[in-house]
């Protein structure tokens, strides 16, 4: 347990040492923190006002698709290349899921703890999946749509290309650290 | 891209639901979700301004300017377009902290402002600029050094060791952000991908 209060705490300072060290900075170097900072947060609805049709476009779409069984068909046509790879079955949904969506993958993520124990080597690989990998097309629509960017040239080839390292290096260095 | 992707996303899960017997599922999952979105959206304005005005004092302070200096020679060769002292330096100096760290509420609003920072120096509207694929690359390839999220789920259940899958995190990310840097620096260069100058 002494490690989990020390990820907490690691996490807690670095969280405060954004929120108050920075104000605190700001003030001694005598800038007009309340102004600025009210100036600085009002940007936000004209950036959510930009971005909420793209966001709204992909969960929409990333939600049909999961909810007609798509991700299930995907990954059971792709299971035969799991054991090649080394990578337990259970993991692969979420690995499929990651790139569309953090909250579908976060709960695939938590089945896979309760179900086969927080310390089994799925778990641990999945929760490194977590953070090496990202939502890849989420992240490409909200920010390419809040400056109306339509040909997005090389970003979708990169994304999933480190997508799939990620995967396949959480698989390989878990397999290889923790066993 | 995204055009294909997301028409292919809609038709399939209409063709695939006849086969699975969903079609339901697929006819409520459009409003829930749309519903969804907005909630979420509300979510993450809310704290997103809250960031965007921490990132002010941080901007106005010069402490922006103090960490995008000392990590000039990375910035430089990720970014060989954005003139130094360019605003869109310091949202990405703070983008990319703020991923490091695990903050990833703060990584958003961040990563918008250096978009839009970004945009201000393209001269093809409607076109990525070769750093805004270059920054995206760095943000999908997941820079996290403290995966915060995943270590409190393993923690909630009572892991014997949750903090143990940072070092395993660590590497996979930095293999991950190798392969989208290089991957990012051959394909501009690709006649597929080049920016053409009509």
């Amino acid at each position: 347990m002494a490690m989990v209060q020390i990820g907490h705490y690691i996490s807690d300072s670095l969280f405060l040492g954004f929120v108050i060290g920075i104000p605190l900075y700001g003030a001694c170097r005598r800038v007009r923190v309340f102004d600025v900072f009210v100036d600085g947060a009002r940007e936000s609805i004209p950036i959510m006002v930009k971005v909420f049709p793209y966001l709204l476009a992909m969960i929409v779409a990333i939600g049909m698709f999961r909810a007609s069984g798509g991700f299930e068909l995907i990954s059971g046509l792709l299971s035969p290349l799991l054991g090649w790879i080394g990578m337990p079955t259970e993991v692969f949904p979420m690995a499929l899921m990651r790139p569309f969506s953090g909250s579908a993958s976060n709960s695939l993520l938590v089945d896979i703890i309760q179900h086969y124990g927080p310390n089994s080597l799925s778990s641990q690989i999945a929760a490194t999946m977590t953070g090496s990998t990202e939502t890849t097309f989420y992240v490409l629509a909200v920010y390419f749509g809040v400056v109306g960017v339509r040909h997005t040239r090389h970003a979708v080839p990169v994304g999933l290309l480190a997508d799939v390292v990620g995967i396949l290096s959480a698989v390989w260095v878990c397999r290889w650290l923790l066993t | 891209m995204l055009n294909s992707i997301w028409i292919g996303l809609v038709f399939l899960s209409i063709i695939i639901s006849f086969f699975t017997g969903k079609t339901d599922a697929v006819i409520a999952a459009v409003t829930d979700n749309a519903k969804f979105a907005f909630e979420m959206a509300l979510g993450i304005t809310g704290v997103m301004a809250f960031w965007l005005g921490i990132m002010a004092i941080a901007e106005k302070s010069g402490l922006i300017l103090l960490f995008a200096k000392a990590i000039r020679p990375i910035l430089r060769f990720l970014f060989p377009e954005v003139p130094e002292d360019h605003p869109a330096m310091g949202s990405i100096v703070m983008n990319m902290a703020a991923n490091m760290l695990g903050l990833v509420n703060a990584a958003t609003p961040f990563g918008l402002k250096a978009m839009e920072e970004l945009e201000q120096l393209n001269d093809k509207p409607g076109t990525a600029t070769n750093a805004m694929v270059t920054f995206l690359a760095i943000n999908t390839s997941s820079v996290q050094l403290i995966p915060t999220t995943a270590i409190a789920f393993l923690a909630a259940a009572g892991a014997k060791q949750p903090t143990a899958i940072i070092a395993t995190t660590v590497i996979a990310t930095i293999f991950s952000t190798i392969t989208a840097i290089t991957a990012v620096k051959i394909f501009e260069k690709l006649p597929r991908y080049r920016l053409r100058s009509e």
